[in-house]
């Protein structure tokens, strides 16, 4: 399984039989363990990973540290489940370290995710206190180098 | 008589490696799919180059011992002891050479009388035969056939020795063919070793890439390591190969000998790059796990392929090359190669570049990007088509562009 996840983690959906080539498995077992990914909850979804700062659309990402007081008995679940549906969230975390949650917030500019900030997130009941920092720059996302200029120099032909 | 004024005959008679030949047709293209690199296709872990980029900072830029850094030869030892059981001492039986290309030459110059014979099972790594002939010696090559997954035969080592044979050098896991030999078919070429007083020579550069089973170190069969010289590096396994390091283990008699001529001819092994073989030794164990793991997920994808397409290929258990047959298409490997680069863009290099019995296959490299394998295979699915269907432009033009190199 878990090398199963590690391939489609990296390279996506690929053809059942592909991976069950590459591990040497056979392909019943590949499709058994990939449905019981899904089952488990262990395989959300698929997806690409895209740096949007080379491309025309605009986006933003902001990282929002979030203090709140937790309910009694319940934890954080209720403030980062009720967080988490808004479009705007792409991930929330709970944390260690002196922030309680660590809330990833996406928008088209700066503007739109303050409103959301000052608008949405601070209101909640809950809140005490977010300390919101804008990403800049992607040096590196999903395990991905995003400059294009680390290319291999190898030679076409070697011994 | 030397068709050159200012070379020498040794040299000047010396045949030119015929992958070098091929290099040059494949760089005039810039659409190729290269199979035909010998090197991984990952970087050096990064952990690796920052112990450099620190070893740099805090000045590590003087010649080191002869020997090596005793820090490296320490780690070697270890790393050696806890993987086959073989102790060898740091002080005495370990060497630290600039790859094994520089380790090979050496021993070949410690070795060797004029004269002297040394025993090479081919298809194998092109600069074997030279180095044997550069020392004053002269290689005695040995067949290896698709029909024994070209492992070496010890019937076939016992015919070639004679009263001039020194040694017989073996390397397996096999560049270009992916063979390996288990523990037991190597006792039977220890056997004949021992019985003919012969010192080995182990090229285990690959050892590491081995997918199935366990590689045996030649030196760690029953009363080998007296009569063995393991030469191995960090180019494959940590993916160091421009970083040019390596080491030689072995009796101390020969390992002195050897680092004599070292000490004249090299000094010592690059200092920063044996700073980066310790951190390799010393932290990169998963990273090359990591590596060798996508290494054996592209070989199984290749290999299967290949299989499906026609070109017969054994399991290469091995290394990272695959070695199909192209006999039954007609062409020779040469003519082969040839026309895959020029009708669809794919460089391998053909057998014969290895060694006669290498004829009639191709070397693939599968340390190579998935999706480059995966298109390598729908172009090279696609040439045997036009083969097949006799839409290859002009094969006689094939041969005849073949004609004027030695490919």
């Amino acid at each position: 399984m878990r090398e199963i996840l590690d391939i489609i983690n990296r390279e996506g959906p690929l053809p059942t039989a592909e991976i069950a080539t590459r591990l040497d498995m056979s392909p019943e077992d590949v499709e058994q363990a990939l449905e019981e990914a899904r089952a488990r909850g262990i395989l959300l979804r698929y997806g690409a990973v895209i740096n949007w700062e080379s491309s025309d659309t605009e986006k933003i990402y902001a990282f929002i540290t979030v203090q709140a007081t937790p309910e009694h008995g319940r934890g954080f679940n209720e403030i980062a489940g009720y967080l988490s549906r808004f479009d705007e969230v792409h991930s929330v975390y709970l944390m260690s370290g002196t922030a309680d949650l660590m809330v990833v917030v996406e928008g088209e500019d700066f503007r739109e995710v303050a409103r959301f900030v000052a608008e949405k997130l601070a209101p909640v009941p809950g809140v005490r206190d977010t300390a919101t920092s804008f990403v800049l720059k992607t040096y590196k996302m999903e395990g991905q180098i995003v400059d294009k200029d680390s290319t291999n120099q190898r030679l076409a032909v070697t011994p | 008589m030397s068709s050159s004024r200012f070379v020498s005959q040794l040299v000047d008679d010396m045949p030119a490696s015929a992958i070098r030949e091929f290099f040059d047709i494949v760089t005039s293209r810039d659409d190729v799919i290269s199979l035909g690199v010998g090197e991984p296709d990952f970087p050096t872990p990064w952990k690796i180059c920052d112990a450099v980029v620190g070893a740099l900072r805090r000045g590590m830029t003087s010649y080191t011992s002869n020997y090596g850094m005793l820090e490296l030869r320490e780690a070697i030892a270890e790393d050696i002891s806890v993987r086959y059981g073989v102790d060898y001492d740091p002080g005495s039986q370990i060497l630290i050479t600039s790859g094994v290309s520089e380790a090979m030459d050496l021993v070949m110059r410690a070795l060797l009388d004029p004269g002297g014979q040394v025993i090479i099972p081919e298809p194998c790594y092109v600069s074997y035969k030279p180095c044997v002939v550069l020392a004053g010696g002269e290689p005695v090559t040995v067949a290896t056939r698709a029909e024994d997954q070209f492992k070496l035969q010890p019937a076939a080592v016992r015919e070639a020795i004679t009263d001039r044979t020194t040694a017989l050098l073996i390397s397996y896991p096999n560049n270009p063919t992916g063979a390996i030999m288990t523990r037991e078919e190597l006792g039977e070429i220890a056997e004949v070793a021992a019985e003919n007083n012969l010192v080995v020579i182990s090229d285990e550069i690959y050892g590491h890439l081995t997918y199935d089973g366990v590689h045996t170190c030649f030196a760690s069969l029953p009363g080998m390591k007296e009569r063995t010289v393991v030469l191995n590096g960090f180019s494959k396994a940590y993916a160091m190969t421009g970083w040019r390091i390596g080491y030689a283990c072995g009796p101390p008699q020969i390992i002195e000998a050897m680092t004599h001529i070292h000490s004249y001819t090299a000094l010592c092994a690059s200092a920063v790059a044996q700073v980066g073989a310790i951190a390799a030794l010393r932290s990169c164990e998963a990273e090359m796990k990591q590596m060798i793991a996508q290494y054996n997920q592209r070989r199984r994808l290749f290999v299967a392929g290949l299989n499906e397409m026609g070109l017969a290929c054994g399991e290469p258990k091995g290394a990272f090359y695959a070695f199909p047959s192209i006999e039954h298409t007609g062409l020779t490997s040469q003519q082969f190669a040839r026309a895959l680069l020029f009708e669809e863009g794919v460089a391998a290099v053909p057998g014969e570049a290895f060694g006669d019995c290498g004829a009639g296959h191709l070397r693939c490299t599968y340390a190579t990007g998935l999706e480059q394998l995966k298109e390598a295979l729908a172009r090279i699915q696609r040439f045997l088509e036009k083969l097949a269907a006799g839409k290859v432009s002009a094969p006689s033009a094939v041969v005849a562009s073949t004609s004027g190199g030695s490919l």
